[in-house]
């Protein structure tokens, strides 16, 4: 009974919390030092039996016969960005009329990273992921899953549309050359955005970014690569062609920018709200969010391919090989690059068509309206951040390539950049 | 007899179950993950290698000091803003206390990072707040908020708030208005009932919110991503780094084993210095 005298008050739980508990008469109970005890030898003896973490390359010949077999289910599941198709899906819609495959939309691709962090595991495990179709980025992620062998080889017969329409600069692209695994679903430039309100004085360099009447006012990308593209362009080095002095050089020159005080911030991709309010008076900047805001918003913001060039990125659709329904998958791939398809996808989303064709469509389209929608279609169909002309893609270069095992040096020296 | 002997057992069970599942055997698997080597390619291989831990402490120990230091000015802002919050609504708030406790979490029913995105709103440059003392001329042109230390540390302040003020509130409101009154017959005034009787008693509560906020908030990386600029990178955007975009997992979790071995030696050190045993009996006895 001394234990109740003890707390006379009451705290019941504080009591509970910092003392060993005894039943009233004494018998021998778990004490939580002793439940301690044996959870941590519990804990010991899983440290010891579990083992690392797989990434088990697959050999890509067990593929080579595929799609031997392979036959249409009538149900795709696709993991796609937010807002990269309408609120109608309008595109689906036309899809599923034409086909009769339903499709299971999800914006489910946040950010290339994370997605690859959140797929790998299972199709390490060879579990479904629950799509048969996904979009990511020419990126290190990108060059990650075709390395481990983990998306499917596309047979270009079942892609009649990709090969009399697709663009020449999108069928060969450095990420995936003859594109044996991925088709484009929409292209970007990285340029520079700046906002005239703040700055009187035309923009067309690389170098403005660096500039100290910007104090405080630059916008950076946080993205390793992105934002070496932009460092080594200002050195003058194509960054396709660049070797491991051209990175360290450009991470020196961004490390002196960032302690110039220049750069305010290294954004992930929330840029457009700062440019706009004057928290960011000039940005590195993708064309498609530039166009969107100044139609929508009626904002005036300038969007440039500086001098040294820009880089064209462009969003890719692959089909992972746990998939459920590849054939429905490389149907809804080659649908989209019929060109009516294409243009009502860019007339929503504001990005680069694979198919150049688009514009002529637009055009028709906008000569077949009037009112405010031909407008719109007229002024996208003209600009050139949605459809650059041939001087402008001479001017846009590829992202760097590395294989894999040097990623995570190239990595680490430019987030040690942007995560000082 | 049988039976009373298991009931303990029986009662412990599912808290022991939990424990187990959520918590033992996901840190186990993390321990042996900060010993690896490899990466995704090749997949990671046990091979009990330290060196992950001297590297991580060797790359990010700036990180590290600077998350340890914004989770402290954090918690003291959470003291000086906490205290006279909970004592006001304990002491003043009459009928109205569970109004007030409602209305100081009524904002904390929106979304974490919702919250935190609306403080760039507010703090912009030429935003609600900087913007008319600006005009005013009270303020430089380029004096900014956001993007900078002091932002973050208000984020983080701002987010964990509740935490110290709930605990604080508990122990101030069930505390025995007469041991005040006793203080004041024994010729005390109201500073020194304060400091000899007030302060003494909350004290287990202000314990227990420094432990709810200095905590997260030294492990926070979401307030450092959105508030924060350059050279204001917290540990735990390091630690989301390098296990979402570099998939280095061996060095994420080795990283994280050093911020919890840290964060451990700085709450033991606290609580021996302020001799827990007699803060948490102070009114038992």
């Amino acid at each position: 009974m001394h234990n109740r005298s003890r707390t006379g008050l009451d705290p019941a739980l504080l009591r509970g919390l910092t003392r060993a508990r005894r039943s009233p008469l004494e018998l021998p109970g778990p004490t939580r030092r002793r439940t301690l005890q044996a959870g941590g030898a519990a804990a010991a003896a899983l440290a010891l039996s579990a083992c690392g973490v797989g990434g088990q390359q697959r050999d890509p010949a067990a593929d080579a016969n595929f799609w031997e077999g392979k036959e249409r289910t009538g149900n795709l599941r696709w993991a796609n960005w937010p807002l990269y198709m309408d609120s109608e899906r309008t595109q689906i819609q036309q899809f599923t009329e034409a086909t009769g495959i339903e499709v299971e939309y999800k914006e489910d691709v946040q950010e290339a990273a994370s997605f690859f962090g959140r797929i790998q595991p299972k199709l390490a495990n060879e579990d479904d992921l629950g799509y048969d179709l996904i979009v990511l980025p020419n990126g290190f992620e990108l060059a990650k899953l075709i390395e481990l062998g983990y998306l499917v080889q596309l047979d270009h017969a079942l892609l009649p549309n990709f090969t009399e329409y697709a663009g020449e600069i999108y069928r060969n692209s450095t990420f995936d050359p003859g594109n044996k695994y991925t088709v484009p679903y929409a292209s970007g430039i990285t340029g520079i955005a700046y906002n005239p309100e703040f700055i009187d004085r035309e923009i067309t360099s690389v170098q403005d970014l660096w500039d100290p009447a910007f104090e405080g006012k630059v916008g950076m990308f946080s993205d390793p690569q992105e934002i070496a593209n932009f460092g080594l362009l200002a050195n003058g080095v194509i960054p396709a062609d660049s070797t491991p002095e051209d990175w360290e050089a450009a991470a020196d020159r961004l490390r002196e920018q960032r302690d110039s005080g220049v750069v305010r911030a290294y954004y992930d991709q929330d840029f457009i709200q700062p440019l706009t309010n004057g928290d960011l008076w000039i940005t590195m900047a993708w064309s498609g969010d530039i166009y969107q805001q100044n139609s929508e918003e009626g904002t005036n913001l300038k969007f440039v391919i500086p001098e040294e060039g820009a880089t064209l990125w462009t969003d890719n659709l692959m089909i992972p090989y746990t998939t459920q329904a590849p054939v429905d998958a490389i149907e809804l791939m080659n649908f989209l690059y019929e060109p009516e398809i294409a243009t009502g996808l860019t007339e929503y989303i504001a990005y680069i068509s694979p198919v150049p064709h688009a514009q002529e469509v637009m055009l028709e389209w906008a000569a077949a309206e009037d009112g405010e929608r031909a407008d719109a279609l007229r002024e996208m169909a003209e600009s050139p951040l949605v459809f650059p002309s041939e001087g402008d893609y001479q001017n846009l270069h590829n992202f760097v390539v590395l294989p894999t095992e040097e990623q995570d040096g190239f990595s680490s020296l430019f987030q040690a950049v942007t995560q000082s | 007899m049988r039976n009373r002997k298991l009931t303990p057992y029986v009662l412990v069970l599912p808290a022991w179950t939990w424990l187990a599942l959520f918590f033992v055997i996901p840190i186990g698997g993390m321990l042996s993950l900060s010993l690896t080597t490899g990466n995704v390619i090749t997949g990671f291989q046990q091979t009990f290698e330290v060196g992950n831990y001297v590297n991580a402490i060797g790359t990010y120990w700036e990180q590290i000091l600077r998350s340890l230091f914004y989770g402290g000015c954090a918690t003291l802002v959470c003291i000086a803003l906490g205290y006279p919050m909970a004592y006001w609504i304990a002491f003043k708030g009459g009928a109205y206390k569970t109004t007030y406790l409602l209305l100081l979490l009524l904002p904390f029913f929106v979304s974490f990072v919702l919250r935190t995105i609306s403080w760039r709103f507010f703090l912009s440059d030429n935003g609600v707040a900087l913007g008319p003392l600006k005009d005013l001329g009270l303020l430089p042109e380029g004096f900014a908020v956001l993007n900078t230390a002091p932002a973050v540390i208000l984020g983080l302040a701002y987010n964990f708030l509740p935490f110290m003020v709930l605990p604080i509130y508990a122990v101030l409101e069930r505390m025995d208005p007469h041991l005040v009154e006793a203080s004041h017959d024994l010729y005390a005034n109201r500073f020194r009932a304060f400091f000899h009787v007030i302060l003494p008693v909350s004290l287990p509560g202000v314990f227990a919110g420094v432990l709810m906020t200095f905590i997260p908030t030294s492990a926070d990386y979401v307030n450092a991503a959105v508030l924060g600029g350059t050279d204001n990178t917290m540990i735990g955007n390091v630690i989301r780094t390098q296990y979402l975009v570099n998939n280095n997992y061996p060095i994420a979790a080795s990283i994280t084993f050093v911020l919890m071995g840290l964060l451990l030696i700085g709450i033991f050190s606290y609580a021996r210095a302020l001799g827990t045993e007699r803060v948490m009996e102070v009114h038992t006895s």
